[in-house]
């Protein structure tokens, strides 16, 4: 085993050891129990920028491997087989820096109990990091489960209010999703037969014989459902406001910023890729549904008061964004959408770590019991003006770049392959509406919070307790979250390579494909640029004409 | 002497040694409890002798199998039983099941006062009965091995006499299972009536003469032959009808609640594992054996009991307060479960025995998972066990954090979640489901799934979180956790079931390489 190797594997293993250490050594012991938390959450963010940095984006398969194939399950081929690709490198150290903030906040925080508060973290993030390393689609799915466990119990033991039912509810609802989905793949397992259950063996499974149109249809249709429950894909996205206000804020970040795009994951790099018939039918389905997302769930965010439900509210309206790059069912539309759940899996826990920080200083999340903040905690707006400015997409985070390609995926989804403008462009300007609720709701935010006058039951707050700015200390999380997130957002190139890589190789079957299918041809990307490009230099050309004359 | 030696070569006795030297056993503690005294020192002996017997029994019959002389299959006694692995097996999980149901027992017994002699005594007879039942290959051992662990079963039910609880349990017990036994025999004695002359019910005789009429193979040929004969049919699904009330699927899950809420803990245990498993391990041999010509017919017929018995029992389990009842009306979900995992067997056989190794692995997962949730609930010191109820859990993870965690595990593994045996259990289920195209059942248990999340995360909920609020006015609860007294080995059972139960669902070891 090479350094990267050890490295990967470390990244797994490291946050479990430490959790299992910390129950069973260290429960009354609270100093030594956040040095360890120190290594358990340092290790997996460190490994995931080196591994990141040194993943070579031209790389179309994996890259550090690992392989131990006696599980006991050989008939079904499963492994416990790690690797990291162009899609999932990102995604690995994205999960690496939310984990890190989300238990630097952790730490600060002081809650009774805290380690174990700080081993169930750990744990979590140990379901994290190993659920975008394996390669192995059980232990995929094993590893979810793994961080899933923790979250509900952390709700029940230090959510907030009605935590007892609404943890029994995520956990019903939750259960539902990975249920569905657990059988989707367990359809894909038995109708391929592949000798492995990983990603590559199921790709050369179905390369080799390719499963029939009706049965991709219904294997699509499972995964989509079982992993849309998972995502809060409009209408099964009840569960998520409500989980993520009760939530403590390291489980609100860590599920909304990480977890939660488990099933985008799944989507993206198996059922497109293996099934793209069942992708090229079920498309307009997604997209509709993708617009209540934005639309509907968008209307109810403008209308909440409470800070971390308005946020909550808001991180299930921008996946409809990541579900209308998967229903155009184009390369770009996927790579877009990848580039967003790293951007938006950022911002999200950005507002929540930053929501906690407001909460611990004005004592309440209601937004009208606000007001004035800027003026004494000039710091702590400016971080809450940038994560609002990445939320809503604005130029020079990465969550503009997501949405960027994912409007140009459908702009070439309207097109139809002739050239022309059609009806389907609807869904474009439809999904464009949803950058002005964003800007509605998180301005407002901003202006409720921040600026206007102080409230009185702020300044009846503030006699009691002194309001100060952002400590040293407590801003690191918040710039450990947003350097990459700027990253992003100023240099691209530095995540889309490797993902257009991979992505570009694994879509061949779909972009090609919806003519053998007798169903409608998504409309290659180039074709949209190459439009768009003529039609500039053609005004261009008019331009020069006029001028001269 | 020599017509004996002859005679006992000829019919193989060694071949059922575990279960003779267990009746033995049985015999010796009821001597035991006839000649020593009948003071505290008495009891303690015949306790400790029924568990130590069982271990040695147990780890010489794991040995026995495993290394020395490895199984092979054969018949005895003229192909009335039939041996192999899957038989030694099945010997296994009733030596384990038996011996975990003597350790709760001796902890019921010791906080009840009630004598220890019978009670081992029967345990250990109906765990004889059980092993001989699943090896049986003729319809009469069938019948009087299944008749011997009913017998046993009935007094066993009703062994606290202290309890009218108890004693309704036992009451309704016998009567159904009395019911369950006449409808069984009903249906035999319709398939030998048929069978014995065949061309009196028009019939067609399946060819080789001399046979025994109750034997597993002419009763196969017979139904191969005639699968569209009225009365054989009859007598197949009463049979059938008969070993659904013993695993308590619907429509005959009836009296499970009542009589799982009212036995003693062990022996409600016992009922859950043993008596459910025996049904299964059963149902196996007959529809894969003699009953396979029927297939066609069953399909329908055990998909629906099956479907009813998953919505059925997990709807029903949400609705209690009692745990006893709750965990009895959840086995009845498991029990669906598991026709399912038998109807897959049926589709896939011939082409592989995948589906019966899965019966198999999910039986034992359940044994070990069942085993350290009655455990933890037998620790309790309740001075009525059918009162259990999910708050008095709230104190346990505070008082005794390794009871609780052990039970957290048990709970995790019947619901089915990684990382323990009831998720690869259910995977293994799921799997083989979707291979014999089952979709409505695969569909049926999902939903069954999830519905008990409700019921065991509301459990979880309990041990974990803060204690539900209490009005001044409700009655107070016992703190049954305060002084647990004397436990013995029930602590190392329940911590060694709960860490098997964790292992299986990380490395399934010999089971992974059958499937």
């Amino acid at each position: 085993m090479d350094t990267f190797q050890t490295l990967l594997l470390g990244s797994v293993l490291v946050p479990s050891i430490a959790s299992l250490g910390i129950l069973f050594f260290l429960l009354n012991d609270k100093h030594m129990a956040k040095k360890v938390a120190y290594l358990a959450f340092g290790f997996p963010c460190i490994a995931g920028i080196i591994l990141f940095l040194n993943f070579d984006p031209n790389h179309t398969g994996y890259a550090y491997e690992i392989l131990y194939d006696r599980m006991g399950l050989q008939s079904l081929g499963i492994t416990f087989h790690l690797g990291l690709n162009g899609v999932s490198a990102p995604l690995f150290a994205m999960a690496g820096f939310v984990g890190l903030a989300a238990a630097l906040v952790a730490i600060q925080s002081d809650t009774d109990r805290l380690p174990l508060y700080l081993s169930m973290l750990a744990f979590m993030q140990s379901g994290l990091m190993g659920l975008f390393a394996s390669i192995d689609l059980l232990f995929y799915y094993l590893f979810h489960e793994f961080a899933l466990i923790p979250t509900f119990l952390m709700i029940g033991l230090w959510g907030g209010r009605d935590r007892r039912t609404i943890a029994l509810e995520i956990t019903i609802y939750l259960t539902l999703g990975a249920l569905i989905s657990l059988g989707g793949l367990v359809a894909l397992n038995v109708m391929l037969d592949a000798p492995k259950f990983d990603f590559p063996s199921l790709s050369a499974a179905i390369l080799a014989d390719g499963l029939g149109i009706e049965t991709q249809k219904k294997i699509f249709g499972l995964l989509l459902f079982g992993f849309g429950i998972l995502v809060a894909l409009f209408p099964f996205h009840s569960w998520a406001p409500r989980g993520y206000e009760a939530a403590p804020t390291s489980v609100s970040m860590l599920h909304a910023g990480v977890l939660k795009k488990f099933g985008l994951y799944g989507l993206v790099q198996l059922a497109l890729p293996l099934l793209p018939a069942g992708g090229l039918s079920w498309g307009p389905y997604i997209l509709l549904l993708a617009l209540g997302n934005i639309l509907f769930v968008g209307a109810i965010t403008v209308a909440q008061n409470n800070l971390k439900s308005m946020i909550g509210n808001g991180s299930v309206m921008h996946m409809g964004y990541c579900f209308l790059g998967l229903g155009v069912c184009s390369s770009l539309g996927a790579s877009a959408t990848i580039m967003l759940m790293c951007a938006h899996g950022l911002s999200v826990s950005l507002m929540f770590l930053l929501a906690n920080s407001i909460n611990q200083r004005t004592n309440t999340l209601e937004m009208n019991e606000m007001g004035g903040l800027a003026a004494k905690t000039p710091l702590l707006a400016c971080f809450f003006a940038a994560a609002t400015f990445a939320t809503i997409g604005l130029p020079g985070f990465g969550n503009f770049w997501g949405e960027f390609a994912i409007f140009l995926s459908l702009g070439g989804y309207g097109l139809d392959g002739s050239g022309e403008i059609t009806e389907k462009h609807l869904f474009l300007v439809l999904a464009a509406l949803g950058i002005i609720i964003s800007a509605i709701f998180g301005l407002r935010a901003m202006s409720r919070i921040f600026f206007g006058e102080q409230s009185e039951e702020l300044s009846a707050h503030e006699k009691k307790s002194k309001i100060n700015d952002l400590s040293f200390a407590e801003s690191i999380p918040a710039v450990l979250i947003l350097l990459p997130l700027m990253f992003i957002g100023l240099w691209p190139k530095g995540i889309s390579e490797g993902i257009d890589t991979n992505i570009t190789k694994r879509y061949e079957l779909l972009e090609k494909g919806g003519s053998n299918f007798g169903l409608p041809s998504c409309c290659p990307v180039d074709q949209v640029l190459k439009k768009t490009v003529n039609h500039q230099r053609q005004s261009e050309a008019k331009n020069v004409g006029e001028g001269n004359q | 002497m020599e017509e004996l030696i002859g005679f006992s070569q000829e019919n193989l006795w060694t071949e059922i040694w575990p279960e003779l030297t267990l009746a033995m056993g049985a015999i010796l503690i009821l001597l035991f409890d006839l000649f020593l005294s009948k003071e505290k020192k008495g009891n303690n002996i015949c306790g400790a002798f029924a568990v130590f017997f069982q271990l040695c029994l147990l780890i010489y019959h794991l040995f026995d199998y495993l290394l020395i002389n490895h199984t092979f299959d054969r018949s005895s006694f003229s192909g009335m039983l039939r041996h192999g692995f899957q038989g030694d097996l099945t010997r296994t999980f009733f030596l384990l099941s038996s011996l975990c149901v003597s350790i709760l027992g001796n902890r019921f017994l010791q906080m009840q006062k009630l004598r220890f002699g019978e009670f081992h005594h029967l345990t250990m007879l109906a765990t004889a009965g059980l092993m001989i039942l699943c090896q049986s290959s003729n319809f009469i051992v069938l019948f009087v091995a299944l008749e011997m662990v009913a017998l046993a079963f009935y007094p066993l039910v009703a062994y606290n006499r202290n309890s009218t609880k108890s004693l309704e349990a036992g009451i309704k017990y016998l009567v159904f299972g009395a019911l369950s036994s006449a409808l069984l025999l009903l249906g035999i004695v319709l398939i030998y009536g048929v069978g014995a002359n065949p061309s009196a019910w028009s019939a067609v005789s399946p060819g080789p003469n001399g046979m025994d009429f109750l034997s597993f193979d002419y009763v196969a040929l017979l139904l191969e032959e005639n699968q569209g004969h009225l009365l054989l049919r009859a007598g197949v699904v009463l049979v059938l009808s008969g070993i659904a009330f013993k695993v308590g699927a619907a429509p005959f899950q009836i009296w499970v609640a009542d009589v799982y809420h009212g036995s003693p803990m062990p022996i409600t245990a016992f009922l859950a594992v043993s008596s459910k498993a025996a049904g299964f391990f059963l149902l196996l041999n007959l529809v894969n054996g003699p009953f396979e010509g029927m297939s066609e017919f069953l399909f329908p017929l055990i998909g629906f009991v099956a479907t009813f018995t998953i919505l059925f029992g997990n709807l029903a389990a949400c609705a209690q307060a009692k745990l006893k009842r709750m965990l009895g009306l959840s086995g009845v979900a498991h029990a669906g479960y598991l026709l399912v995992a038998v109807m897959a067997s049926m589709h896939l056989a011939g082409d592989s025995d995948r589906a019966v190794w899965v019966v198999y692995f999910y039986l034992y997962v359940y044994l070990f998972a069942s085993f350290v949730v009655f455990g933890v609930m037998s620790l309790a010191n309740l001075s009525d066990d059918s009162t259990h109820e999910t708050e008095h859990y709230a104190g346990l993870l505070k008082e005794h954090p390794w009871a609780a965690i052990s039970l957290l595990v048990g709970i995790a593994s019947l619901a089915g979640i990684p990382p323990f045996g009831g998720f690869i259990a259910k995977l293994m289920l799921f799997n083989v489901a979707f291979e014999a195209k089952l979709y409505v059942s695969l569909v049926a248990m999902v939903v069954g799934v999830v519905i008990s999340i409700y019921y065991y995360f509301g459990w979880i909920r309990e041990i974990c979180f803060e204690p539900k609020l209490r009005f001044d006015d409700d009655i107070p609860l016992e703190n049954p956790w305060s002084k647990l007294g004397n436990i013995g080995f029930l602590k190392w059972t329940v911590l060694v079931c709960a860490l098997v139960s964790f292992v299986l669902g990380l490395w399934q070891g010999p089971f992974g390489d059958a499937f």
